[in-house]
């Protein structure tokens, strides 16, 4: 007895099992469309904001020069050049009114408002040039002195904005424009930008101050979340018993990782500044707050890599009677470094551009001496963007581009570091 | 109790017993959390025998043998049971260092598992960490003779800088037999060391084992039964956590007392 019909057999060639594969070829394409067209947007915005950032910023790097004659013999400086030799010298140099004589020799050069086209602060150039060489003094001696932030910004040319239509810039890129036929203005590289830190005058604003803070903050950073990151997913992935406290500790460290950062400045305002009494604005309590906030990303990153490592090499290696710690230090941690130090460049980095937490802990002080320690006041490189771009000087606009700039390329910087040593513990099994 | 009854007890000890026991084992109990994974296994490793551990699939036979070196302290939820000795010392006792233990029964593992070192170093790595060599001269002395015991040494000697994943499977399985040998053990485990390589590789593992016979005692768990027809002098059938019955090769092949060894071999099933 038969109860089941033979089905006719598939026809593969059929008018609807084409269209199936026409349909799916077309799913195909389409899918590979979305994904090229997600990585080209992404690369498209890259590109503008790196072209916005460099325009803007590249003018930030270099400074507008003029030439000032200075002539030192004629003048009333009252200052000789025997008395800048042996102990007294540095008092003579204090006593004696360059700021006075840069002043005059500009007035001389360019008429009644002529100081207005220097920076207040040129003539500390020039002092240090007579400290260099007291022979100066019997002579005159032109000057490429820095240019004040109205010749600087009018050396910009047409810009947009409320500043820009004010007729006293509109005179001033008329100067401009005359002092660069007579060959009196030049734009260089500016020596300030990279050694000076923050300051009131934009002409004389530099970096350096932000830079070292945020080297110093990293340093600390690095130092407390790394070996505890480590330690922690070693200690949670290998040794901790499965229970209730560990699985309340997995969630707690997961959950951390999500926290706003806003958050953790407060932790470092009440935990580090009001218990502890560290001193405020220093790049200890600013490393420790973000330590906070790098930890639980390492230990996250550093477990998921320990958990990677293939049981069979655990194996091997206590099979030839390796004790657990010397399977953990011969063979796991160098196999998972690279997923560990992955998990670390993701926190460092975001470390190193995060502003709101060292708002709290008092690091948008106005910090003039870069800081000689850890201890010292001192600002990092995304705060003093913050407190750049706030300012209505139109001076600062180009130096907040290129402290951006900078702080790119440190992030680049930490991140190749990174990427190399990765690369060089990378293991292929 | 019947007189018949204590007989056939009798003779099942006298089974598991063999003239120079390396190791021996009495009532071993594995509990896997409440899953019993092996049930009162009783049996001797000989001296100067290769012992092969044959049965189905989720018999207990690699269980077994991984109690034999603590490799199951590893499990977390793995508890171990019975008296196991290594030269009448027991393997269990808190006196007993584990990492010595797993020096002297050194282990082979299915799946070749080098480190991703050079060859050199994956030989070298267990004579290391136990401090057996003073000297460069001395290390590189065992790390010759481990390969040329493993009859790796000729293909090897050239790239012995080179990265041990780097070699084919079956010479992959042979530096990991290097590697064991190293450390110069008394005894060898190898859990299914051919099962993941080709017949040629097979055959030249299974030479070798030949060739270890004797230097070390040596426990082979095989699916394979002509394998363990072919390396072993005696051999242990598991079947459901239970050892049905152990005696020499040639006789439990050709003349098994038990029913269920003879369904077994007869390929009944398995």
């Amino acid at each position: 007895m038969r109860d089941t019909v033979d089905p006719t057999p598939t026809d593969w060639n059929s008018r609807a099992m084409q269209k199936r594969i026409r349909a799916r070829y077309r799913a195909e394409k389409r899918f590979k469309f979305y994904g090229l067209f997600a990585v080209l947007l992404s690369a498209g915005f890259l590109a503008f904001l790196l072209v916005t950032m460099i325009s803007n910023g590249a003018r930030g790097f270099t400074q507008t020069q003029i030439a000032v004659p200075v002539n030192f013999a004629a003048s009333d400086l009252f200052l000789e050049s025997s008395s800048l030799e042996g102990d007294g010298a540095a008092q003579a140099l204090a006593g004696a009114d360059f700021e006075g004589l840069v002043e005059e020799a500009a007035r001389e050069a360019y008429g009644a408002d002529g100081e207005d086209l220097v920076s207040p602060a040129a003539w500390l150039k020039v002092r240090e040039a007579v400290s260099d060489d007291p022979e100066l003094l019997n002579g005159e001696q032109t000057f490429w002195l820095q240019a004040s932030t109205a010749l600087d910004f009018a050396s910009r040319g047409e810009v947009k904005g409320r500043q820009a239509q004010r007729p006293e810039r509109q005179a001033m890129m008329a100067r401009y424009e005359r002092l660069e036929d007579a060959d009196r203005v030049r734009r260089s590289l500016s020596q300030n930008f990279l050694v000076n830190s923050d300051s009131s005058d934009p002409t004389q604003i530099g970096i350096w101050g932000a830079l070292k803070g945020s080297l110093l903050t990293m340093i600390v950073t690095l130092a407390i979340a790394f070996p505890i990151g480590v330690l922690s997913a070693v200690y949670l992935e290998e040794y901790a018993p499965r229970n209730r406290w560990t699985d309340m500790i997995e969630v707690s460290i997961n959950n951390l990782a999500a926290v706003p950062s806003i958050i953790f400045g407060l932790l470092g305002l009440a935990v580090f500044l009001n218990t502890f009494h560290l001193p405020r604005s220093a790049p200890i309590v600013g490393g420790l707050t973000l330590a906070l906030m790098t930890m639980p990303v390492i230990v996250i990153a550093g477990r998921n890599a320990i958990k990677s490592v293939p049981p069979s090499i655990r194996d091997a290696a206590y099979g030839v009677g390796a004790s657990p710690v010397q399977v953990l230090s011969h063979h796991v941690l160098p196999l998972s470094l690279p997923g560990i130090l992955t998990g670390t460049i993701i926190g460092m980095s975001r470390a190193l551009g995060e502003t709101a937490p060292l708002l709290l802990i008092g690091m948008r002080a106005f910090v003039v001496e870069p800081p000689d320690g850890f201890t010292d006041p001192a600002t990092v490189l995304p705060v003093q963007i913050f407190l750049w771009s706030d300012e209505l000087d139109p001076g600062f606009v180009e130096k907040t581009s290129a402290a951006i700039i900078t702080l790119l390329a440190f992030l680049l910087a930490m991140n190749a570091i990174a990427i190399w040593l990765r690369n060089r513990y990378e293991q292929r099994w | 109790m019947t007189q018949t009854a204590l007989t056939q007890i009798a003779e099942k000890r006298n089974a598991v017993e063999v003239d120079t026991p390396k190791m021996t084992a009495r009532n071993v109990d594995v509990f896997y959390g409440a899953a019993q994974a092996i049930d009162d296994v009783s049996i001797d490793i000989g001296m100067e025998n290769v012992t092969a551990f044959i049965g189905p699939s989720g018999c207990g036979k690699s269980t077994f043998l991984r109690c034999l070196n603590r490799m199951n302290d590893t499990i977390p939820i793995a508890r171990v049971t019975g008296d196991i000795r290594l030269d009448g010392k027991d393997v269990y006792d808190s006196s007993m260092d584990v990492v010595q233990l797993r020096a002297r029964v050194g282990m082979v593992f299915q799946k070749p598992n080098p480190f991703p070192k050079s060859i050199f170093e994956n030989v070298a790595y267990g004579a290391r960490i136990h401090g057996l060599a003073s000297s460069k001269a001395e290390m590189d002395e065992i790390v010759e003779r481990s390969l040329k015991r493993a009859g790796l040494w000729d293909e090897v000697k050239d790239r012995l800088p080179d990265s041990g994943t780097a070699l084919s499977g079956g010479q992959q399985q042979r530096l990991c037999i290097a590697r064991a040998i190293a450390v110069d053990p008394e005894v060898i485990l190898m859990d299914e060391p051919c099962s993941a390589l080709d017949p040629i590789a097979t055959a030249k593992i299974e030479e070798l084992i030949h060739e270890l016979r004797g230097r070390y005692a040596i426990v082979i768990v095989t699916h394979n039964m002509q394998q363990a027809a072919r390396v072993s002098q005696r051999t242990a059938f598991f079947h459901l956590g239970t050892l049905v019955e152990y005696g020499d090769t040639s006789e439990l092949f050709t003349n098994p007392h038990e029913e269920r060894t003879k369904d077994y071999i007869t390929g009944r099933y398995g």
